[in-house]
């Protein structure tokens, strides 16, 4: 499996091990987008939903379930996943552009406005973003959550922005 | 000589636990512990714990740490820090050099009813060429730099290991404003969590699998200025001509840990040697040794994580309060069954299966030794 050679899935891969949202609730708006492929025992993504969206159940190694209906793609469970492993993904932001949602600890917060460069899942620089939102209440417990308009043909690949230098 | 119900040799997550639990069941608990700060590795831990929301999971370690100290204080446990049980001896006489303000550097013996080991574990070191060179360290010492005493060890770093603590050392290293200029493992995959592994990749970080340090080329001031890694073939030898120079001026250590268990070998504790996690103590179900009244937890059982050492940990307190009496039989078999099936959760899936089985293992060979029936 490459994940375990060069540390990172691409979505194909992604979608053959594990279910991602049907193109139907794409469309519909933001949606969290699970990238947990391993069994580890670990539940924070099912107790924080206030949608009760996430199912790990008993024993919790096993992978979370996602009921794609249920979610409305608030991201708590992006800042709560200890694995940083789940993204906000809204197909349907406008005609030509998406929006991804991620979780960002590092400095210097960007801020709402700025135009960053998108990385896909490798780091590697995928296409021009603008930071849409930067979400940092006190129930994410130090995990901002950033939001990137980027052209809607990268939805599947950005994961992330370059970081900025303090 | 001073006299104590039960000691605690250790303030880490399993050390703190088995004191909370004996101290909330009403005894009189002493924990000693050799840093300046009780802990252990709690307040190095920045990012979220993994583990069942039920227990503190999606809680930072250093968050933890804070809970822990305020209950351990609430249950009225005493701490010693700065104190370091130098040995311990026949007739449970704990030899500590009490470091504690107006007595430092005092050899005191304290007896105890009951002792708790909870002293963690040490870093293992690779030896390349360079490799006492300024500049390299262990992961761990990179990991206290950066979060405990907010000094970054280098600019640009080469990270040795994908474990676990390698993978998530390298994230903090970055987070703390280093570079991480490439994270090196012998192995041909990733050790540790691939959502670990992932954070690096998406921030740009060269994971090279299959490939170790050649050797640590320092500048004219004897620090580290480049690093030389080399490719491994499916029997870990280098593979001539894939060298590669990387420009960095600081290399991280992440290649596992090895128990501390010497206090446990002056004592005679009956070990064995275990595939997965060395030379250990044996122990039964209550945490207990071959040693009566001396109980382990945490990473001396057996390298794990804080979460284990936090269960294991309450699984000795509770079984030392019960000996000294203050929990009925019933009552302390109650709460550890409940422990040992939370413990038997968290061994699950590909990463803690062996080490499920190698608790087993451990356990069986304590029966075998005390001449009883193989735990089935």
């Amino acid at each position: 499996m490459p994940l375990l050679k060069c540390g990172y899935l691409t979505y194909e891969e992604l979608r053959a091990l594990r279910a991602v949202p049907s193109d139907a609730r794409y469309a519909k708006g933001p949606v969290a987008v699970i990238e947990c492929v391993q069994e580890i025992p670990c539940n924070p993504c099912e107790t924080s939903c206030p949608s009760r969206a996430i199912c790990v159940g008993d024993p919790i190694v096993n992978l979370p379930c996602l009921a794609e209906e249920q979610c409305t793609g608030c991201g708590m469970c992006v800042a709560k996943c200890p694995g940083m492993a789940i993204f906000v993904v809204d197909k349907a932001y406008s005609d030509t552009t998406a929006t991804v949602g991620f979780p960002y600890e590092y400095f210097p917060l960007p801020e709402e406005g700025a135009a960053v460069t998108a990385v896909d899942r490798a780091g590697q620089p995928v296409c021009g973003g603008t930071v849409v939102r930067v979400m940092n209440p006190k129930a994410f417990d130090h995990t901002p959550v950033v939001t990137v308009e980027i052209p809607k043909a990268f939805a599947d690949e950005v994961r992330g922005i370059e970081r900025g230098t303090c | 000589m001073l006299e104590r119900e039960i000691v605690v040799v250790g303030a880490g997550p399993a050390g703190l636990s088995a004191a909370i639990e004996a101290a909330g069941a009403g005894a009189r608990v002493l924990c000693i512990d050799l840093n300046m700060r009780p802990g252990g590795q709690l307040f190095k831990q920045i990012h979220k714990f993994f583990g069942s929301s039920a227990h503190r999971s999606g809680t930072r370690g250093i968050d933890i740490g804070r809970m822990m100290l305020d209950e351990a204080e609430d249950k009225g446990v005493e701490l010693w820090l700065g104190s370091t049980v130098i040995g311990l001896f026949p007739g449970n006489k704990v030899g500590v050099r009490h470091g504690q303000d107006g007595t430092a550097g005092a050899f005191v013996t304290v007896h105890a009813q009951k002792i708790i080991v909870a002293a963690g574990a040490s870093e293992n070191v690779v030896r390349f060429d360079g490799w006492t060179t300024p500049g390299v360290m262990g992961a761990g010492a990179a990991q206290t730099m950066v979060n405990v005493n907010h000094v970054k060890p280098g600019r640009r770093v080469v990270m040795l290991g994908s474990g676990n603590v390698g993978l998530i050392v390298s994230y903090q290293l970055m987070q703390a404003g280093c570079e991480v200029a490439a994270l090196v493992e012998a192995a041909p995959k990733i050790g540790g969590y691939a959502v670990h592994a992932a954070k690096i990749a998406r921030a740009g970080v060269p994971i090279y699998t299959s490939h170790t340090i050649k050797r640590v080329v320092p500048d004219e001031s004897g620090r580290v200025c480049r690093v030389v890694i080399v490719g491994l073939d499916d029997a870990f030898q280098e593979i001539p001509g894939t060298e590669r120079e990387i420009e960095a001026d600081t290399v991280a250590i992440g290649a596992g840990l090895k128990p501390t268990t010497e206090l446990l070998a002056l004592l005679k504790c009956d070990f064995t040697f275990h595939p997965v996690w060395g030379r250990v103590p044996l122990h039964n179900r209550d945490m207990e040794t071959s040693q009566e009244g001396v109980y382990i937890a945490g990473d001396t059982t057996g390298v794990e994580e804080a979460n284990t050492a936090l269960e294991e940990g309450r699984i000795a307190g509770i079984s030392a309060a019960a000996a000294l009496g203050y929990l009925s039989e019933d009552e302390a078999k109650a709460r550890k069954d409940e422990i040992w099936a939370r413990l038997a959760a968290l061994r699950m899936g590909p990463f803690g299966e062996k080490r499920e089985q190698a608790k087993q293992d451990i356990l069986s060979a304590f029966d075998e030794s005390r001449g009883g029936l193989a735990a089935v």
